[in-house]
């Protein structure tokens, strides 16, 4: 059952007021302009124990993924292809309002979206990804944790989550004469990727438009859209959340956007790939930050 | 237990499987307010070992009947993610970290000054992000650094690290392998300045002078964790005092 | 009776401050155990006349009664309203708090007074460990804050931009024109002649925020306003601070 959500965060009128003032004249609370994306983070390979990882920052928004590769049956559709699994988790570290528990529609949702997006467009190659045809191929598992909610964590999810499968070696596997699977860690190959795919957020508050809302524009838009899109410039997953309506006008408008800040985004995937980024270096001194460049009103 | 066979896990010149001395910790590396939205942060590295904590509080219950009236309740979560793990972990909570929440959450409570804050609560969130053996005690290092940083009256730090036993000899911090062999894992917390120990686990069989003598290992490594739990907290204060006083 | 530790030294949870009976401990960032005196929480040292303390550099609100605060609208009832003063323990402001006539529920609504996400300046008069805060906003000068901006620091570096004996608050007031209303809840109101000037004053806390533990603070936010409204081309000798 869905419930008209209750948010645990009050936003001072004085704040809302000002946000909605300043969207009138094309400018947004933290000074950015409407079509501006927040500062990104990608940092790869900052879990050396998993078969891939990375942290993504969007502003302080911050997730982390990590891909685990096992053996297991195919779908009985798709006896010829790997099998992939995205999980996300909101863990109560990441915002006050956030308790510990299975992920609920919000995480749910947010899985399901990056699910979409990478497998439609075959962003991996799973047909790369078999073992034993119709017997045994390889599961790929993608875990992504919210460490720090800061609004439009669905971006920061996609964005870590494709960071991380970038950075991914598949183990080569031994079979025996019983086909039975042994994993051999030590020996691996790039994961097969066809295509790079990114989401933008865009959020509607009146009839203004936004790009990658932060958490206090979050609690207050009226409708978010987010568009996926892959590095050959195509469309390849949409979402639409929130009570509020999008125009056609709206829509031009938003896909727009997406196609402009998805440069950006890629651009950030390739910026330290191949390297293994020390999670201590992305984590540390950000109480300055937290402090000189604390939200003001 | 690993199928295969056992690797040889103290050499000839008395070194262990890395390469460390049998009383020679890992690597530790540590940072506070790590994270924007929490009350306090903390990540801490013991080698391999990676972990993260947020703490809220002290803050409103819900439920309300959670209540006491006299103090705060420590609600305490240690979880490891999906990937922390050689194989995948699901991401429900399992018996042991329901356990070692439980474990985690007896070693600070006695720490913290609770009578200061009746009818609030005080939450601690330990995320593993990487496991190699030490999760637990590097969880309560990291976690009383992110209640320090949340500004939380306690009567001291508490640092943690385990003792084990790999091919009859007694070493300190043990990782994952030395974890997987060990004869013993002596998990110890304490805290420093009082030598007081808030957790104590024991997995194997030990006489008890060599309980003994695993017990002073354990706290000559705390002592060490302890100094660097304190310059960590001071550094970001002193870098800005050094900053604009010259 | 040994003291070990110096005046301004930065200490952290379990560091031996003191052996010595006789000295009064003031706050819960030091205390007591077998004789000897620690420090509870991270903080700097403050040694005077009989005393040892530690001043916290981190920490939640906790009420007093008589304190100013700014707290934000969350709910309300019939005839009260639950505010958040940024503190554990949420507070109440009862509707005969708010206004200085009668109040009939069956006629009017407390929303119409005062409405989610507003803020409410108000003084704290009842606060003890076993029931919530309560507030008032009927004194002259309380009541809703409907213009200027809103700034938050962490509440134990609020001594620092009063300063001592408001030396620093008056300093901020005079350098930037602004009105400067300070929570002793970590929020603070401004009202500037300029958003320019309301900016600066803005930076100027969050640099004292920064800067809390640090010593000659009052020169050096002096100097930092100076140079800004000088950076912005603002001619501020023209404006007068209406009081």
């Amino acid at each position: 059952m869905s419930i008209t959500p209750t948010s645990g965060r009050i936003i001072p009128r004085l704040r809302r007021d000002t946000i909605l003032s300043l969207l009138e004249k094309d400018t947004r609370l933290d000074g950015r302009k409407l079509n501006e994306y927040r500062e990104i983070v990608v940092a790869p390979g900052v879990i050396p124990k998993s078969e891939g990882s990375a942290l993504a920052r969007i502003g302080s928004t911050t997730a982390i993924a990590g891909v685990k590769i096992g053996v297991g049956t195919p779908f009985p559709d798709t006896p010829n292809e790997g099998v992939l699994t995205v999980n996300v988790e909101f863990v109560p570290l990441a915002s006050p309002t956030l308790e510990p528990g299975p992920p609920d529609e919000n995480a749910i949702e947010i899985a399901r979206v990056i699910d979409r997006c990478l497998r439609e467009i075959r962003a991996i190659d799973l047909s790369k990804l078999v073992i034993i045809p119709g017997e045994k191929v390889y599961i790929i598992w993608l875990d992504i944790y919210i460490l720090d909610h800061d609004g439009n964590v669905l971006d920061a999810s996609m964005l870590a989550g494709m960071a991380a499968l970038l950075d991914t070696r598949v183990p080569k596997v031994e079979i025996d004469e019983k086909k039975n699977v042994r994993i051999i860690r030590d020996e691996t190959t790039p994961l097969p990727i066809n295509h790079k795919v990114v989401t933008v957020s865009i959020a509607k508050i009146g009839n203004k438009l936004i790009v990658d809302p932060n958490l206090d524009e979050d609690d207050i838009v009226d409708a978010k859209i987010t568009i996926g899109i892959s590095d050959d410039g195509r469309i390849v997953g949409l979402q639409k959340a929130g009570p509020g309506v999008f125009t056609y006008d709206d829509l031009r408008l938003a896909i727009k956007y997406a196609k402009e800040n998805s440069v950006k985004l890629l651009r950030a995937l390739e910026e330290k790939k191949g390297t293994k980024i020390s999670l201590n270096s992305v984590l540390k001194s950000y109480v300055e930050e937290k402090i000189l460049k604390h939200q003001i009103i | 237990m690993r199928l295969g066979e056992k690797p040889k896990l103290i050499d000839e010149n008395g070194r262990r499987i890395d390469g460390r001395l049998p009383d020679e910790l890992r690597p530790i590396r540590m940072e506070v307010g790590v994270l924007k939205n929490a009350d306090g942060s903390a990540y801490v590295e013991y080698g391999n070992t990676k972990v993260i904590v947020a703490v809220y509080g002290p803050r409103e219950i819900h439920p309300k009947h959670l209540t006491l009236p006299d103090r705060a309740i420590i609600r305490c979560r240690y979880h490891m993610t999906s990937f922390s793990t050689t194989e995948r972990k699901s991401p429900a909570p399992t018996r042991r970290e329901i356990e070692l929440s439980k474990v985690i959450r007896e070693a600070l409570e006695g720490v913290i000054f609770t009578e200061l804050y009746p009818r609030t609560s005080i939450d601690i969130f330990i995320e593993v992000l990487q496991a190699d053996g030490g999760t637990r005690t590097a969880g309560i290092t990291a976690a009383s650094l992110a209640l320090a940083d949340a500004g939380i009256p306690m009567k001291d730090l508490v640092a943690g690290v385990a003792v084990g036993k790999v091919d009859g000899v007694l070493v300190l911090d043990i990782n994952e392998v030395e974890d997987e062999y060990s004869e013993v894992d002596l998990p110890v917390a304490m805290m420093p300045s009082f030598k007081e120990i808030t957790l104590l686990q024991m997995n194997g069989v030990l006489t008890e002078d060599e309980f003994w003598e695993a017990l002073k290992l354990a706290e000559k490594g705390i002592m060490k964790i302890y100094e660097v739990q304190r310059e960590t907290l001071m550094s970001r204060y002193s870098k800005v005092r050094a900053e604009v006083e010259e | 009776m040994p003291i070990y530790v110096q005046n301004r030294e930065l200490v952290t949870p379990g560091t031996l401050l003191a052996e010595n009976e006789k000295f009064k401990l003031e706050s819960p960032t030091v205390f007591k155990y077998s004789n000897k005196i620690y420090a509870s929480t991270i903080g700097l040292v403050d040694i005077s006349n009989g005393r040892i303390n530690v001043i916290p550099l981190e920490g939640k609100y906790i009420p007093k009664v008589g304190d100013l605060v700014i707290g934000l609208i969350e709910d309300y009832g019939i005839t009260y309203w639950i505010v958040d003063i940024k503190s554990p323990y949420k507070a109440i402001l009862n509707v005969a708090e708010a206004l200085n006539r009668p109040f009939n529920p069956l006629k009017e609504n407390v929303k119409n007074i005062y409405d989610i996400g507003d803020y409410v300046l108000a003084r704290v008069i009842a606060f003890d460990r076993t029931k919530d805060p309560i507030l008032t906003a009927k004194q002259k000068g309380l009541g809703k804050i409907t213009k200027g901006r809103i700034v938050e620091i962490i509440p134990s570096r609020v001594p620092r931009v009063i300063g001592r004996k408001a030396s620093m608050i008056t300093m901020l007031k005079n350098e930037t024109k602004c009105q400067i209303t300070v929570g002793l809840n970590g929020r603070i109101w401004i009202i500037g002649p300029s958003p320019e000037l309301e900016e600066i004053a803005i930076l100027a806390i969050k640099k004292i925020e920064y800067e809390a533990h640090t010593s000659g603070l009052t020169d050096r936010i002096r100097n930092f306003i100076r140079k800004e409204i000088e950076k912005r081309g603002l001619k501020v000798n023209e404006i007068r601070r209406k009081t």
